[in-house]
């Protein structure tokens, strides 16, 4: 991004570096939280989003295409096809297609804790909806 | 799940892993991965046939969408193994034979793979599937991997040309037939075929027996290429060679087959069907035999020869549906079907074997046209065997297998003239009349196919490349192919038992299982009848024709490729073209506010319409809760700032109000205790107003606009009326659940999303389990709006440009 106002904002830079990856844990929380609190993969995958959009407001581009060499289009790709194959897990025990699946397990010290296969599709969401927000800003920002 | 539907799904599994495949072992061709595939299925079909030869079937079924009726159904008699031996045993050799044909180094192999594959289990699909929406699904795939197949090499003009044709005309025959399929269920209550074919007796009276007839035919005839929706097969020529042996010869083009003779339980026995698939068979059966005699490209003759060879078939089962006006049928009613199930075998093999052949000559000489080839004989002696072979059986002369069906085939035309029903007297002697004159241009055009191609003397001037015989792994596919031709033209009864007994008794369900007609006896010699005096007048004529072409080859009919069928499509694509232009100039006119003005009048139009018409008004204020000061003071606010911001000429200001606006609807979610929503809605504004700030700097100055009162009237009234419409449909929702003591879905989804789901979180639970499949097309329609932004954003068009 290359805006002609941007000058070396000290402050600026200095809390985006820590609340960045606030904002990033915090997506991941809320990601986890979805099954049983508010939050969930639609919620965690804009904070992901925000997170990282905050990292290109503050930086230069290049640099973080050299933090984060990602393409945020195969995100899309990854989580559309994520959620349709754990889709698939119900069919191969004879159960109708996106049958979501859930066990109870304890550990010691952990305690009992779940495991579903909704978060795996959850999982996708996430991805997908995180990749869709940044592509279509970054586009529109890389345009301008 | 059962390993018949894992069957069926096998190549969509295996297509995800092509690309990969491609990419990390490319020293490796990456069709020898794909080729295990069709060879274990073919494998796996042959064990069926012991079970489908003692009249059995097989049947299982998967729910897919209860609710719908939508199960994903596998049913497999002889009619179906039949298409799934013939898909899977031309697969693995048309993947043999491409492994030679296209170049690992410099072809895009994991496309030309993954849409091959895609093809290979949607064509099972559509073949092996009992529910009839099922079937369409897979139906839709192989268009859509047909169009990705022709335009492979898509940087050829023509390649994009004739995909966009086969699209545009088996889409548009596809779509007929939804409407059809819609129709059956109405008549029937069903989705099943097979449950369809039970109540074929009383479906016969149904007002819309007819029409779901015709849409039906439509779809299968566009696919089967009938005239006049054959122009998309010539030019489904540009794919490769390999695509166009399996797909435009073999398999796919054979699809509309497959559905007219499955549906013949349910339509057949009516003058309708046998008139409709004969008279379309018989004209397409002509006019593909005289258009492929003008053809100079080796491909072109085989494509019309295709189409020629498809009416045959067609017409075959339209002549053999008759059997079933009867109970039980004389035995002069009986022959067509089987003409049709084992020339349609028979067809597979030595069409295949041609197309290949004509690959090899393709590739090793780097042209295919008749005018330029000649004395290959000498240079390409196996290939020169495989096609003299080939036309040979095509053409039917004995001992091919190709003879023996065209006899069939002669024998059911003349029987025709003998029938009794459908008030047929006078036409029927024109049955065995068209098929014959048709046989000739078939001898004909065989003739020219191999003559042209391997006879005469070599002029290696015609030729950029150095010609030789092709290598062993291109011949192995149409040597094997050519060798089932001669074994069953020689012993056809090896086949008949086990392929077209029960093939035929699926067609011909309703007639008993003990019928004469249903046990199959194919021999060479039938005596000194008709048809035999008709072959014989067919290969003097064809002979004669080919031997005089030199007086008339430059006639300007035969001078004249061009189909000219394809005139009218011309016309009417771009009919098509103007006119949609001239709707999207009406309606883009590149302003956001007439897009939303076109949104909020629809929607008011449409929910106001339905609203008078089931007078669904109504206010009812019994069990409402009481509004709290915290909602009231919210309340105002919100009207305050929404009312304010036409009023704000700067353009920070307006969007910092519009974001007060998303804020306050946060906090309504927050006091109705969905923190879910009032999440996600603070989210998306801040997301929007990263997004403000990125593009704020580029946007123009708003500009007072001098809109005449007139212009701004109607938007005002539009959002009052936006304003009315929906808390009308708030206020009548209300009311009639007071009135019908109405118990909301949601009540079952909070109680059971624990216990069921595993999750207390009942917004999530909603999302990713109840309604999980919702989410999963949500995504996939944000996926496709993300990129299309992409898109959009980054291939601007530049001043004037157009679409």
């Amino acid at each position: 991004m290359s805006m002609k106002w941007k000058t070396n904002n000290l402050l600026f830079i200095h809390i985006t570096r820590v609340t960045a990856f606030l904002i990033l844990a915090l997506s991941i929380y809320l990601f986890f939280a979805g099954h049983n609190n508010p939050g969930g993969g639609f919620i965690g995958g804009l904070m992901l989003a925000t997170s990282i959009l905050l990292l290109y407001l503050t930086f230069d581009r290049r640099k973080i295409n050299k933090m984060l060499p990602m393409n945020y289009a195969n995100w899309i790709g990854a989580g559309i096809l994520i959620s349709l194959l754990t889709g698939l897990i119900g069919t191969v025990v004879g159960k109708p297609y996106l049958t979501q699946f859930f066990d109870y397990f304890t550990l010691p010290f952990f305690g009992e804790f779940e495991l579903t296969t909704a978060v795996l599709f959850d999982f996708g969401i996430y991805l997908g909806v995180g990749g869709s927000a940044l592509i279509i800003i970054l586009a529109i920002a890389e345009d301008t | 799940m059962s390993l018949t539907l894992f069957a069926v799904l096998l190549p969509f599994v295996a297509a995800i892993f092509i690309p990969l495949l491609y990419k990390w072992l490319r020293s490796v061709h990456t069709g020898w991965f794909v080729f295990v595939i069709p060879l274990v299925l073919f494998g796996y079909f042959l064990t069926f046939i012991p079970d489908v030869m003692n009249g059995n079937h097989y049947y299982h079924s998967l729910p897919w969408v209860p609710t719908l009726g939508m199960d994903f159904s596998v049913y497999i008699d002889g009619w179906g193994l039949l298409f799934a031996l013939l898909i899977t045993g031309i697969g693995f050799l048309v993947v043999l034979y491409s492994i030679y044909y296209l170049d690992k180094k410099r072809e895009a192999l994991h496309n030309f793979y993954v849409y091959l594959l895609l093809f290979m289990g949607a064509m099972l699909g559509v073949v092996l599937s009992d529910n009839i929406l099922v079937l369409y699904v897979f139906w839709e795939i192989t268009s859509l991997s047909s169009m990705l197949l022709i335009s492979y090499w898509y940087k050829r003009e023509a390649s994009i040309e004739g995909a966009q044709k086969s699209t545009l005309i088996t889409v548009f025959g596809g779509f007929t037939m939804l409407g059809g399929i819609a129709l059956l269920s109405i008549i029937t209550g069903t989705l099943s075929i097979q449950e369809m074919i039970a109540q074929a007796d009383t479906a016969v009276n149904h007002p819309y027996f007819l029409a779901a007839m015709i849409l039906i035919l439509v779809g299968a005839f566009t696919k089967s290429a009938q005239f006049p929706f054959h122009i998309w097969l010539p030019d489904a020529m540009e794919a490769p060679t390999p695509v166009s042996a399996y797909l435009h010869s073999a398999t796919m083009v054979k699809a509309g087959i497959y559905l007219v003779a499955r549906f013949t339980p349910f339509f057949g026995g009516t003058a309708e069907w046998f008139w409709i698939l004969s008279s379309f068979g018989l004209i397409t059966l002509l006019y593909g035999s005289l258009s492929a005699v003008r053809q100079k490209d080796l491909k072109s003759i085989l494509a019309f020869s295709t189409i020629s060879q498809l009416g045959l078939i067609m017409s075959l089962l339209g002549i053999g549906s008759a059997a079933l006006y009867f109970d039980v049928p004389d035995e002069i009613y009986t022959g067509a079907v089987l003409a049709a199930v084992f020339h349609l075998f028979n067809h597979a093999t030595f069409k295949g074997s041609l197309f290949m052949a004509a690959g090899i000559v393709d590739h090793e000489t780097g042209t295919r046209d008749i005018r330029k080839l000649g004395g290959l004989m000498t240079i390409m002696p196996a290939t020169f065997t495989i096609s003299v072979i080939g036309a040979a059986s095509m053409a039917g002369l004995p001992p091919f297998n190709g003879f023996l069906s065209k006899e069939k085939f002669f024998m059911a035309l003349t029987d025709v003239t003998e029938y009794s029903i459908f008030s047929i007297e006078s036409a029927a002697i024109w049955f065995p009349i068209i098929g014959w004159v048709a046989s000739i241009f078939t001898f004909l055009y065989c003739a020219i196919f191999v003559f042209r191609t391997f006879g005469g003397t070599f002029k290696p001037d015609n030729f950029t490349k150095h010609v030789h015989e092709a290598p062993i792994g291109m011949l192995i596919s149409p040597i094997i192919l050519v060798t089932i031709v001669v074994i069953v033209g020689i012993f056809p009864n090896i086949i008949s038992p086990v392929l077209l007994e029960p093939a035929i008794a699926s067609i011909m369900q309703g007639i008993p299982q003990d019928h004469p007609a249903l046990s199959v006896d194919i021999y060479h010699w039938h005596g000194w009848e008709l048809e035999l005096f008709m072959t014989i007048a067919v290969v003097v004529l064809g002979s004669l024709l080919y031997a005089t072409m030199r007086k008339w080859e430059n006639l300007s009919i035969y001078q004249r490729e061009r189909d000219p069928v394809n005139g009218l499509y011309d016309y009417s694509l771009k009919g098509l073209v103007s006119s949609s232009t001239g709707v999207t100039k009406l309606q883009m006119t590149g302003r956001l506010r007439d897009y939303l003005s076109f949104i909020s009048v629809f929607l008011i139009l449409l929910v106001m319409y339905t609203m008078f018409k089931f007078d669904a008004f109504g206010l009812n204020l019994a069990g409402m809760s009481e509004i709290t000061v915290y909602e009231a003071i919210l309340v105002l606010f919100f009207i305050v700032s929404v009312l304010a911001i036409p009023f704000i000429q700067q353009r920070v200001a307006a969007v910092a109000l519009l974001g007060f606006v998303g804020f306050y609807i946060a906090l309504f979610f927050v006091i109705f205790r969905a923190p879910d929503v009032a999440m996600t809605q603070l989210l998306v504004e801040t997301v929007v107003v990263i997004l403000f700030m990125l593009a704020f700097y580029h946007l123009p100055g708003l500009r007072k606009e001098k809109d005449k009162p007139t212009f701004a009237f109607p938007r005002v009234i539009i959002s009052v009326a936006v304003g009315i419409t929906v808390t009308a449909v708030a206020l009548g929702a209300n009311a009639y659940q007071q009135g019908h003591d109405l118990i909301p879905i949601s009540n079952y989804q909070v109680e059971n999303s624990a216990d069921l789901a595993g999750g207390y979180n009942v917004v999530n639970v909603v999302l990713v389990d109840y309604r999980g499949l919702d989410t999963v097309l949500e995504l996939l329609v944000l996926g496709i709006a993300a990129l299309a932004v992409v898109t959009l954003v980054k291939l601007r068009m530049k001043e004037g440009e157009d679409l």
